[in-house]
C-alpha cells in the first residue's frame, strides 16, 4: 500500500512537467508581444528591446522554459501585468473561494447522484426509475450558465429565497453549487444505476439474500460499497469538468473566484496571471486524480493499478 | 427409517416467461427430505436442479414464477409465507452453500464480518459476541489461525478456504436444512475430498438434513442416503443410493451411469446417450426423455408418465414399470435386457 | 495397448521452463517469477495419447501453451519431428502450426460469432494449407460429417449450436489442416456427462482413422483413464510421475498420485478404498517449497525431502517413472 502511494505520487511528476510545458507553449503562441504590451503604446523600439532582455524574452525558448520552471519551483509564478502584484498572491486570494464552491458542488454531485442512482436501480423499470433517468438526461444536457440564470430567476428574483449574487454566507453558496453540481449529479446517477444493476446480479448478493439479510441492507451495505468503484472514477473526472464550469458559474453569480479571475485576466491579456492560474488549476486536477486512485485502493483492494 | 420428514416438496413449478415463450425450468417436482438425511439431486445442466433449490428458498428473481401444491418445511408451506417470514427462515433454519466460492463471498467485507452478519440477524448477538462465535465457526470448519483469518477479506483466501467460510456461514445458526448447490464443482479433487469430508463430519455434529445438488455421481455415492434424478425439469427417479448404482431404474439414469468414464476400469467405447436435452421452452409432448431413449415405445411419445412408486420403495417416471408397457407393441426390446448397465466386472 | 517403445517419438520436450515475471516495488522491476513450468521433460510417440493431469496451478495447461508457442518459454527444447520449435521464427512457427492443432475447453470463446461454421473451418485451410478454394467447401462438409454434424451446418453460425456441437465444430476446425498432433486442453471439461461421452468416443474414432497423436490435458482422471495410453502427473510445475495408463492407475507409486486417485469420489461402493486426504492447499508457485515440492502436503515426508530435490527415476517392475526418494519403500 505504501509502495503504491509512493509510486503513484512519483508518477504525477512527469504529468505536471507535461502540463507546465503545454501551458508555457500555448502562452508563446498567443498573438501579441508581451514586451510591447508591457512597455505601453508610447514606448520606443529601444525601450521595448531593453524590457525584452530584462524579462529574458530574447533568450531561446528552452532557456525561457527552464527559467520559468525554476521560478515556479521557488513559488514565483511571475507578476501580474495588470495589478503588478505577484501572481501567486492573486491566486491565493481567489483560490479558497473556488475550492469552497467546488467542494459544495461535489457534495451536490455525489449526494444527489448516488441517491438518485440507487433508488433508480432498486426500482428498475418502474415509473420512479424512468422519471429519474429522464431527469438525469435533462440534467446532463442543460448548459450550466442557463441553469444558473433560471435558478436566479426563480429562487432569487421571484421567490427571493436565496441572494442573487455575491459570496460570504451559506445562502450564497446554494444556487452556484446547484448550478455547478447538477450535470455531475446526473452523470453520477446514471453511472451508479448501471453499476448497481451489475452488482445486484453478483453471486455474493444472492448469498446475502440466502442469509436472510434485509433488502435495505443488501442495497446500502452489500451492493453499494461494491458499486462505488466505477462511481469514484466518474466523480474524479467530474471534478475536472467542474473546474471548467467555475469559469461560467462564477461569472453568472458574480463570485470573485479563480474562474472569474482567469476570464478577466484573459480579457486584459494578463499572460503571467493566466499562465499561473491554469498551472494551479491543472495541479489541482492532478491532485484530485491522485486522491481518487488512492481511495480506489481502499474501496477495492483487488484493483491492480500498475 | 421412520424419522420425520422435514421438507416435503409437492408439485413445485418455476416458470420463466419471456415474451410469448414460457421456459419451464422446474415443472412439477415432488420429493421429501427426512430429518438428518442427505438427499442428492443429480442431473445435467439445465435439468432444473439448482432452480429447484432456489425455488425452495424463494430466491428466484422476479421474472420467475413459483407455483405448486406446496413446499412444506416443518409442516409449514413456504409458498404461503410473507417475504418478512421467509427472511427469518433463510440463513437461520434453511441455509445454502453455492458453487462458486470465488464469487459467492462479498469482496469488500472481512470473512468474520460476513459470518457475524447471520448471527446478528437471526440470533440477536451483539457485535463482539457474534465475532467470537464467528471465529469459533472458522475453527470448526478447519481453518488454521481463525482469529487472523476472520480479519481477512475473501481475496486473501484460497478457493478451498472460501468454501470452508461459506460452510461456516451456512452452519452458524445451526439450520435444520442445508442446501449445498454443487459445493465442490469448482474445486480441485484433493480439496473436494477435504470439503466433502468436512461436510459429512459437520452433518453428524449438527444433525442437519442436507440436500446435495450435484452433477457428479461420485459425489452422490460418497455423501448421499437417497437420490433424486432430474431430467428436463422433472424428477425421473427417486431411490436409495445403493439402489441407484446397483439397480438403476430409469433409462436415463442407466445411460448416465454408463456414460461416466471410470478411474478403475477400461472400456473401449463409452456408452453415449445420443442427442441433446430438449429445449425448455419447447418440450416434447410425451416423456421428455423419449427422443433420446433407447427403449421408447409409441406411448412414450404420446403421454407423460407419472412418478410411480415401486415395491422396493423407489419411485420412477417411466412406462416400462407400468402395466401399460406390456400392452404396447415393442419397438426396441425390453428394458432389463438392453438398457440395464453391464455388471460384467 | 501396444507398448510405446516401438513407436517413433513425435514430440520431445526437454527441460522446458516457463517462468512469468512478477513486477513490484516502486520502479516495477521484476522482483520474482511464477515458476509455472519448471524443468519438464517428456516424449509423445506417434499415434498415442499422452495425458497430463494435475490440479489447478500444476502447469499442465501452460505446458501445452508453451509447446504451441502461445507463451514464450524461458528455456528448454520442444522438438517436433526433430525440429526445435523454440528456434523457429514467427513465420516458420506459423507453418509448423499446420501439423499441431489445439482444441480448447470453451469452444464458444474461440469461434468467431460473425462467421459461419463453414467459414471458420475453411479459414484454417486457407491460411495453413495450399488447398484450392473450390475444394475447400467439399472438405468442410466432409469434416462436418466426420465429427458427426450435418454438412448443411456449414451455413449456420456458432450461437445456433449446443455446447457439445460447438466442441465438435472445434474438432472439425482442428482437423482441417490434417495435423499430426492435437493438443486437447480440457477439451471435454465443460460438457455434461452424456455429451462428454459422445465427444470422447469421437476423439477416439478420429485418432484411429487418421493416426492422430493427442496431448490430452485434463483434471478429470476418469476421462484421462478412458482416453490415454500413457499418463503424466504434474504438481507445482514439476512432473512427479509418468508411465503407462494401467500402471499409473492401478499401481501408482508417487504419494501424490496415490492421493489424487484416492480423492476421486468412487461411485461403486464395493470398490471403496482407503482415503488419503491431503492437508492444506497447493503452495504458491512463486516461492515453491524447497526440496521436493510436495513435501508440505506429503504424509510420508522426511527432513531429507525438505532439503533435496528428487529426480525422476524408474521404480519397480512397471513402466512408472517417479520423482520420490521413498517410492521404492512405499510401494
Amino acid at each position: 500500500m505504501f509502495i503504491f502511494i509512493v509510486r503513484r505520487v512519483l508518477q504525477t511528476i512527469p504529468v505536471l512537467i507535461g502540463v507546465s510545458l503545454v501551458v508555457f507553449l500555448i502562452m508563446q503562441m498567443v498573438p501579441g508581444d508581451p514586451a510591447v504590451l508591457l512597455a505601453g503604446e508610447s514606448a520606443t523600439e529601444e525601450q521595448v528591446n531593453q524590457l525584452r532582455s530584462q524579462l529574458g524574452l530574447d533568450q531561446p525558448l528552452y532557456i525561457q522554459y527552464f527559467d520559468y520552471i525554476k521560478n515556479v519551483i521557488q513559488g514565483d509564478l511571475g507578476t501580474s501585468i495588470r495589478s503588478n502584484r505577484p501572481v501567486l498572491d492573486e491566486i491565493l486570494v481567489r483560490l479558497p473561494v473556488t475550492i469552497e464552491l467546488a467542494f459544495w458542488s461535489i457534495v451536490v454531485t455525489v449526494v444527489l447522484g448516488l441517491l438518485a442512482g440507487v433508488i433508480s436501480a432498486t426500482k428498475q423499470r418502474s415509473l420512479t426509475d424512468v422519471s429519474i433517468m429522464v431527469a438525469a438526461l435533462i440534467g446532463v444536457s442543460l448548459p450550466n450558465f442557463w441553469l444558473g440564470l433560471m435558478l436566479i430567476l426563480y429562487f432569487s428574483v421571484q421567490f427571493q429565497i436565496f441572494p442573487v449574487s455575491g459570496w460570504g454566507t451559506f445562502a450564497h453558496i446554494v444556487l452556484p453549487a446547484l448550478t455547478l453540481g447538477t450535470s455531475g449529479a446526473a452523470i453520477v446517477a446514471r453511472m451508479t444505476r448501471s453499476s448497481m444493476l451489475e452488482v445486484i446480479r453478483q453471486d455474493y448478493i444472492r448469498t446475502a439474500k440466502a442469509k436472510g439479510v434485509k433488502q435495505r441492507y443488501i442495497v446500502y451495505k452489500h451492493a453499494l460499497k461494491n458499486a462505488l468503484v466505477p462511481v469514484i472514477t466518474v466523480v474524479g473526472l467530474q471534478f475536472g469538468a467542474l473546474l471548467g464550469g467555475t469559469v461560467l458559474t462564477e461569472s453568472v453569480f458574480a463570485i470573485n473566484g479563480l474562474g472569474r479571475m482567469i476570464v478577466d485576466a484573459i480579457r486584459m491579456r494578463d499572460l503571467p496571471l493566466v499562465q499561473g492560474s491554469i498551472l494551479v488549476v491543472s495541479a489541482l486536477f492532478v491532485l484530485v486524480n491522485l486522491i481518487v486512485d488512492i481511495s480506489y485502493k481502499f474501496v477495492d483492494k483487488k484493483v491492480d493499478l500498475n | 427409517m421412520t424419522s420425520k420428514e422435514i421438507l416435503k416438496v409437492r408439485g413445485l413449478k418455476t416458470h420463466f416467461k419471456s415474451g410469448k415463450k414460457v421456459v419451464k425450468a422446474v415443472d412439477g417436482v415432488d420429493f421429501e427430505v427426512k430429518e438428518g438425511e442427505t438427499l442428492g439431486i443429480v442431473g445435467e445442466s439445465g435439468c432444473g436442479k439448482s432452480m429447484t433449490s432456489l425455488s425452495i428458498m424463494r430466491l428466484v428473481d422476479e421474472q420467475g414464477e413459483i407455483s405448486g401444491d406446496g413446499v412444506y418445511f416443518k409442516d409449514q408451506n413456504l409458498l404461503d409465507k410473507s417475504e418478512e417470514e421467509m427472511r427469518s427462515i433463510r440463513g437461520n433454519q434453511i441455509s445454502m452453500i453455492f458453487q462458486e466460492p470465488m464469487t459467492s463471498l462479498n469482496p469488500v467485507f472481512t470473512v468474520g464480518e460476513q459470518i457475524s452478519e447471520s448471527l446478528r440477524i437471526h440470533q440477536g448477538l451483539n457485535k463482539s459476541e457474534a465475532w467470537k462465535r464467528s471465529v469459533e465457526m472458522l475453527e470448526l470448519v478447519g481453518i488454521p489461525s481463525p482469529e487472523k483469518r476472520a480479519k481477512q477479506e475473501p481475496h486473501e483466501l484460497s478457493g478451498g478456504m472460501r468454501q470452508r467460510v461459506m460452510i461456516a456461514m451456512a452452519l452458524a445458526c445451526n439450520p435444520s436444512l442445508l442446501i449445498a448447490d454443487e459445493p465442490t464443482t469448482a474445486l480441485d479433487v484433493t480439496i473436494q475430498a477435504q470439503i466433502l469430508d468436512l461436510l459429512k463430519k459437520l452433518q453428524s455434529e449438527f444433525n442437519s438434513a442436507v440436500i446435495m445438488i450435484t452433477h457428479d455421481l461420485g459425489v452422490v455415492a460418497e455423501t448421499c442416503d437417497n437420490v433424486v434424478v432430474m431430467y428436463s425439469g422433472k424428477v425421473v427417479e427417486h431411490t436409495h443410493v445403493d439402489q441407484l448404482f446397483d439397480n438403476p431404474l430409469h433409462p436415463y439414469t442407466q445411460g448416465l451411469l454408463k456414460a461416466m468414464p471410470r478411474i478403475d476400469e477400461d472400456v473401449d467405447e463409452l456408452y453415449a446417450i445420443e442427442g441433446t436435452v430438449p429445449n425448455p421452452d419447447n418440450l416434447p409432448k410425451g416423456c421428455r426423455f423419449a427422443p433420446r431413449c433407447p427403449i421408447a415405445k409409441d406411448i412414450c411419445h404420446e403421454k407423460l408418465p407419472e412418478l410411480t412408486p415401486l415395491e422396493s420403495g423407489s419411485k420412477v417416471r417411466c412406462f416400462a414399470y407400468t402395466d401399460e408397457w406390456n400392452k404396447e407393441e415393442s419397438q426396441n426390446g425390453d428394458i432389463n435386457k438392453e438398457a440395464a448397465p453391464s455388471q460384467g466386472n | 495397448m501396444v507398448t510405446s517403445t516401438k513407436k517413433q517419438p513425435l514430440l520431445k520436450v526437454t527441460n522446458l521452463k516457463q517462468y512469468f515475471p512478477i513486477k513490484g516495488g516502486i520502479f516495477s522491476r521484476t522482483v520474482n517469477h511464477v515458476k509455472a513450468v519448471d524443468d519438464v521433460s517428456f516424449t509423445v510417440y506417434e499415434g498415442e495419447t499422452l495425458s497430463i493431469v494435475g490440479e489447478s496451478g500444476c502447469g499442465k495447461s501452460t505446458t501445452g501453451r508453451s509447446i504451441l508457442r502461445l507463451e514464450n518459454p524461458t528455456s528448454g527444447e520442444v522438438r517436433f519431428n526433430n525440429i526445435n520449435l523454440l528456434d523457429l521464427t514467427k513465420r516458420e512457427m506459423r507453418a509448423a502450426r499446420k501439423d499441431i492443432q489445439v482444441i480448447f475447453q470453451d469452444p464458444f470463446a474461440s469461434l468467431n460469432p460473425r462467421q459461419t461454421v463453414g467459414r471458420i473451418i475453411e479459414e484454417a485451410m486457407e491460411i495453413l494449407t495450399d488447398m484450392p478454394r473450390e475444394k475447400r467447401l467439399d472438405r468442410v462438409k466432409e469434416l462436418l460429417q466426420q465429427v458427426g454434424l450435418r454438412p448443411e451446418y456449414a451455413y449456420r453460425y456458432p450461437h445456433e449450436f449446443s455446447g457439445g456441437q460447438r466442441q465438435r465444430i472445434g474438432i472439425a476446425r482442428a482437423l482441417a489442416t490434417n495435423p499430426k498432433l492435437i493438443i486437447c486442453d480440457e477439451a471435454v471439461s465443460a460438457l455434461d456427462v452424456s455429451v462428454q461421452a459422445q465427444v470422447l468416443n469421437l476423439l477416439k474414432k478420429l485418432q484411429k482413422q487418421y493416426n492422430l497423436t493427442y496431448l490430452f490435458i485434463s483434471h478429470d482422471l476418469g476421462v484421462v483413464r478412458h482416453i490415454s495410453d500413457r499418463v503424466m502427473v504434474m504438481y507445482l510445475g514439476k512432473v512427479v510421475e509418468i508411465g503407462e495408463k494401467k500402471d499409473i492407475f492401478d499401481h501408482p507409486q508417487h504419494p501424490y498420485t496415490k492421493a489424487l486417485l484416492s480423492a476421486i469420489p468412487e461411485p461403486d461402493r464395493t470398490k471403496r478404498k482407503e482415503r488419503v486426504i491431503l492437508k492444506g492447499d497447493v503452495p504458491s508457485p512463486i516461492n515453491p517449497p524447497t526440496g521436493c515440492r510436495f513435501h508440505t502436503r506429503c504424509p510420508f515426508a522426511t527432513e531429507y525431502c525438505k532439503q533435496n530435490e528428487p529426480t525422476i527415476e524408474q521404480v519397480g517392475d512397471k513402466t512408472n517413472r517417479v520423482a520420490c526418494f521413498y517410492a521404492e519403500e512405499l510401494s
